[in-house]
């Protein structure tokens, strides 16, 4: 049993170095992410740069450019398997569970090198003074986890669909609303300075979303991976 | 659905419409408007229904791997999003008139429109996959992804904010019903009346589907 679950996360992590390996090579995701995110924050605060916005539609704002850009790269890494037709090839030699696992790996460190480069860029254009950074990286890290987690599962779905970008972004945003309410609200308690306690709630609906999301798409993502 | 069924459909349905226009207004403080209750939370509740009974089958589509169930799950899904169209508009009347606008992004009207969102997504990606296995297989499983984001905005958002749903009205937080008797039996049969019609478009629904499989197969 422990052998199986083993070789499942080092499966996993092939998977997961593979792409992080074709990736680096040809920055297929990274770059039309990274450009994405940051033509949006730009187009964001050059319009309402001047006006000095409240907490709430900072912590609004972030999140949109965050879930956009998201949701412009995330699909790529199954959409590149079907178009390069490598997907058969992959099911041979790993399992569903351990391809899923590897896709999110690859995913969360996606999102994860688009945050350390629109973060400070964020807090650089929109003038947050005095924020709670431990409880607004608390709130980033646990929601992109989640993000990451149930984007995942519709990417596949949508690579085997025959239109691709809008039916992402359609699919995702009902499942994805939960977390981005809660991120927005966890996000604005951190910019206003408070307590990391304060913001404990927030933590909590994350953490319990994350979870929910991981063990439905780990259930689910054999039907998706066979089809 | 039997003939004997359907006639005590319409006899119940009628009386229904005719006590809830004839009868006292179930809350006098909110005035007219609150006849909405007989019709508002019965189609809410055939949506919830609906999106259960979608859940339900895509569930058994993935382990039988039968179309039939497919056709259940989406035939389900199509109903469950009219009487959420449905229950949108009437809760969208019943906010202008009490809180004064049709949409203020409470807590239950987010609900309501993100499960429409979740219907119309589903809806979409039937229409984006054409192999009939595969779309099959692809809408079951997104019908039971978004089941846990609905349980949460459904369940938790709403008890988490603040929200001005009359809720309390119907049942106190004891969980005891509190309505006169005779407003009670009306919302009861009113209740009946709309889930009897969900179940007849329904079973004629699958009827036409399974009837479309079996040309297929020919």
């Amino acid at each position: 049993m422990e052998k199986k679950s083993s070789s499942l996360v080092y499966k996993g992590w092939c998977i997961f170095s593979k792409d992080l390996k074709s990736e680096l090579r040809n920055r297929y995701a990274l770059n039309a992410l990274l450009m994405f995110a940051v033509t949006t924050l730009v187009a964001v605060s050059f319009a309402v740069g001047q006006f000095g916005l409240g907490e709430n539609l900072l912590a609004a704002l972030f999140w949109i450019v965050i879930f956009f850009s998201a949701l412009s790269g995330l699909a790529q890494t199954f959409i590149k398997e079907e178009e390069t037709k490598t997907a058969s090839t992959l099911k041979l030699v790993a399992s569903a569970s351990s391809i899923y696992l590897g896709k999110l790996t690859f995913n969360i460190a996606l999102l994860l090198a688009l945050e350390v480069v629109i973060v400070p860029l964020f807090f650089l254009l929109s003038n947050v003074g005095g924020a709670n950074l431990l409880l607004f990286f608390a709130v980033l890290i646990l929601a992109s986890l989640g993000l990451a987690a149930a984007t995942t599962l519709i990417a596949a779905m949508v690579s085997k669909a025959a239109v691709k970008g809008a039916l992402f972004a359609a699919l995702s945003f009902p499942i994805l609303l939960p977390l981005l309410v809660t991120a927005i609200q966890g996000t604005e308690l951190s910019f206003k300075g408070e307590a990391f306690m304060s913001g404990f709630s927030e933590l909590k609906v994350l953490l319990s979303y994350l979870v929910v999301m991981l063990v439905a798409s780990l259930m689910l993502f054999d039907f998706v991976w066979s089809e | 659905m039997p003939d004997f069924w359907k006639f005590f459909l319409l006899l119940l349905m009628s009386a229904v419409i005719i006590a809830a226009w004839s009868m006292e207004p179930p809350q006098n403080q909110l005035g007219e408007v609150s006849r909405l209750f007989y019709f508002h939370i019965p189609v809410a509740w055939v949506t919830a229904l609906a999106y259960f009974v979608a859940m339900s089958h895509s569930v058994l589509y993935l382990r039988r791997r039968e179309l039939l169930y497919d056709v259940k799950a989406s035939s389900a899904a199509e109903l469950g999003t009219l009487f959420c169209v449905l229950a949108t508009i009437t809760g969208s009347i019943f906010a202008k008139m009490t809180w004064g606008a049709f949409w203020n992004w409470d807590p239950r009207q987010t609900s309501i429109l993100i499960l429409l969102l979740i219907y119309g997504a589903y809806l979409a990606l039937r229409s984006a996959v054409r192999e009939p296995g595969r779309k099959a297989a692809l809408s079951s499983v997104y019908c039971i992804f978004a089941f846990p984001a609905a349980v949460f905005l459904i369940f938790v958002t709403p008890r988490a904010y603040q929200s001005l749903h009359p809720a309390s009205s119907v049942i106190d937080t004891s969980g005891r019903i509190q309505m006169p008797a005779p407003i009670l039996v009306t919302f009861l049969a009113s209740l009946i009346c709309f889930t009897l019609i969900f179940i007849w478009v329904y079973t004629l629904q699958t009827a036409i589907g399974r009837n479309r499989l079996s040309e297929r197969k020919l």
